[in-house]
């Protein structure tokens, strides 16, 4: 019995003037699974990221989520399918609230006249939430959910990014870089929430060059080089310096695709 | 969860992670973190300590209600502009011609209403929609054609002002003419007596639209998303804010507010002039800058500019009634200006 990839690209290609970022590139990512995505700098990574969460429009090529075709033209229309990313910039605004950051494009407005003819926010709700969400995660202590961002630590602001994500992610969650800034002990807790996040059956998308943290928390990992897929390995099967050779071309990739879902 | 082998040390290690700790901060750097946190109560002290000021000068004269509703009165089409201009620049853009704007609205109102004949009550409508349509020019400017807003609307303060001078003909409307034929234009100049002392309904017009908008921004989405847009435009359209709608939406209002300033500005002067408050623009940027907005985007606040036009307003006032010359004003806001935008990079340090 096969298994439907939840999402999965065929075909993709972009270009940025005469640079190639994505030269037919495939993707496929299963329900359950934490997908790693492992390549050099300038492989075409986070080109191949934007391309499935809507941040950029790939030249050609197709996208599926869930067996159905889609064709993402913003950020927003990937979130309102339940695809949620966690940028390397974070892409939080440094002088709002955390509550705020959280509900960025997505307000809660009062109920009512309020919300209907004043277009009010619901702010004690946003931040009920807010705080929930972040104790949930056991990522930090807030002190004041209503502290700018900008007055974090680098980790609190990734928490804050991460919590985001997990907290309105319903499909597929997409991380990019994600333990890139952290120190080690800030960097266990965002692998804990990933493994929390997988149990709960949300697919995660782990965009990283952190080899040990790939074949720790992986169940597959996609190797992207020159702008396409060379290689999917299995992280049981093969040792980090294989997976680092495939990915900078020193060894060839193998030929067939692991994938234990067919 | 299993740990890796370099992991295993990390069970002596202290558990504690990420948390908001609250350092030792000096005094200064208090202080620091206080402002960064609340940016209006620095115009709110200056504006205090500068009434004390000129009170202690200027002797009785300064605190008479009578010469504090002028200085409102005198602030009200700024403090307006101020608004307009407060929206834009926290979007981290500028807009050099929203007087222009206000003056080629004022004068379609009045060529309207008086010269065409057409009544009050769709003559000032008609200014609106003129208003948000130059709005709309400058925002598709930055928003389609990417031109950087200080030179996009460099350009057009050039060209409405010039459109206002072929369309009014270089020819004032007297302030007899308007009252036979169009009374309600002046509306915002009528007073209204309130304890005693004689205030315009412009200067409630004023505090009305600051109050608004202090709500829009601070309460409604759109505000946080103007804040976000002005803050980080890349971050905030990864967050999935459509940017160039908010900016659109920015620059269209500000117009609207410009027409609205225009309203207001035919009751304050009575007459209508196509070369009056030439350099209004330049007054609403130093009223913003004075009050705390930041000209690199998403920090600020309306009520702070509100201040900032008060603070402008009293200074003169308050050294025309200590006899000061005219020229000795200009000195002292160009001062002012340049306190102000040194003191808002000292306090958005506290980040880095």
């Amino acid at each position: 019995m096969s298994v439907q990839p939840i999402l999965s690209a065929k075909g993709l290609v972009k270009r940025y003037g005469r640079v190639t970022a994505l030269d037919h590139a495939d993707f496929e990512l299963y329900p359950g699974e934490v997908l790693a995505v492992i390549g050099d700098n300038g492989a075409g990574k986070s080109s191949l990221i934007k391309a499935v969460s809507g941040a950029t429009i790939p030249d050609s090529g197709d996208v599926w989520l869930d067996g159905e075709k889609v064709d993402f033209h913003s950020p927003m229309e990937a979130r309102d399918s339940g695809i949620e990313t966690v940028y390397q910039n974070l892409a939080l605004s440094p002088a709002l609230s955390i509550a705020d950051n959280l509900f960025l494009g997505r307000e809660i407005r009062k109920e009512g006249v309020l919300g209907k003819w004043f277009r009010m926010l619901d702010r004690p709700k946003m931040q009920q939430f807010a705080r929930d969400k972040l104790s949930e995660l056991g990522l930090m202590t807030i002190q004041n959910i209503d502290q700018a961002v900008e007055t974090l630590s680098g980790g609190q602001r990734q928490g804050v990014a991460v919590a985001r994500a997990a907290a309105f992610g319903s499909r597929v969650i997409i991380m990019d870089e994600p333990t890139a800034a952290l120190g080690v002990k800030e960097s266990r807790k965002v692998l804990e929430l990933i493994q929390d996040v997988k149990s709960r059956g949300t697919p995660i998308v782990l965009i990283s060059h952190n080899m040990p943290h790939v074949f720790e928390v992986a169940d597959r990992i996609h190797i992207h080089r020159l702008g396409k897929r060379c290689a999917v390995v299995d992280p049981k099967t093969i040792s980090m310096s294989d997976a680092v050779a495939i990915m900078t071309g020193a060894m060839d990739p193998p030929n067939d695709v692991y994938n234990p879902y067919t | 969860m299993t740990k890796q082998s370099f992991e295993t040390v990390l069970d002596e290690s202290d558990t504690s992670v990420a948390e908001f700790k609250t350092e030792k901060r000096g005094f200064l750097g208090q202080i620091q973190h206080i402002l960064h946190g609340n940016i209006t109560i620095v115009p709110m002290i200056v504006l205090i300590l500068s009434c004390l000021g000129f009170g202690f000068v200027a002797g009785e004269r300064f605190f008479t209600p009578f010469n504090l509703s002028l200085i409102i009165q005198q602030v009200t089409i700024i403090g307006i502009l101020g608004i307009a201009q407060t929206l834009i620049i926290l979007t981290a853009g500028i807009d050099l011609s929203v007087a222009a704007i206000m003056i080629l609205t004022s004068v379609v109102m009045g060529n309207f209403a008086v010269n065409i004949g057409v009544p009050a009550f769709l003559a000032i409508p008609l200014g609106f929609i003129v208003g948000m349509v130059c709005g709309a020019v400058n925002g598709l400017l930055i928003t389609r054609f990417k031109l950087p807003p200080f030179i996009a609307t460099l350009g057009t303060w050039n060209i409405f002002f010039a459109l206002n001078l072929w369309y009014s003909g270089s020819q004032s409307i007297r302030s007899q003419s308007i009252d036979k034929a169009a009374p309600s234009l002046k509306f915002f100049g009528e007073r209204v007596d309130v304890f005693g002392t004689q205030f315009t309904y412009g200067s409630f017009l004023m505090i009305f639209l600051c109050i608004l908008f202090w709500y829009l921004l601070n309460r409604t989405a759109w505000g946080k998303h103007v804040y976000a847009v002005g803050d980080d435009p890349e971050a905030a359209e990864l967050a999935g804010i459509r940017t160039k709608r908010i900016l659109m939406s920015v620059y269209i209002v500000a117009g609207l507010l410009c027409g609205i300033a225009a309203w207001a500005a035919v009751g304050r002067i009575g007459s209508i002039s196509p070369q009056s408050f030439y350099e209004g623009n330049l007054e609403a940027i130093t009223a913003v800058v004075i009050g705390g907005t930041s000209l690199f985007g998403g920090r600020g606040s309306v009520v702070g500019t509100i201040i900032g036009a008060l603070i402008v307003g009293v200074f003169r006032n308050g050294l025309a009634l200590a006899g000061v010359d005219v020229l000795w004003q200009v000195f002292a806001i160009g001062w002012l200006i340049i306190i102000a935008v040194a003191f808002d990079q000292w306090v958005r340090k506290v980040s880095s």
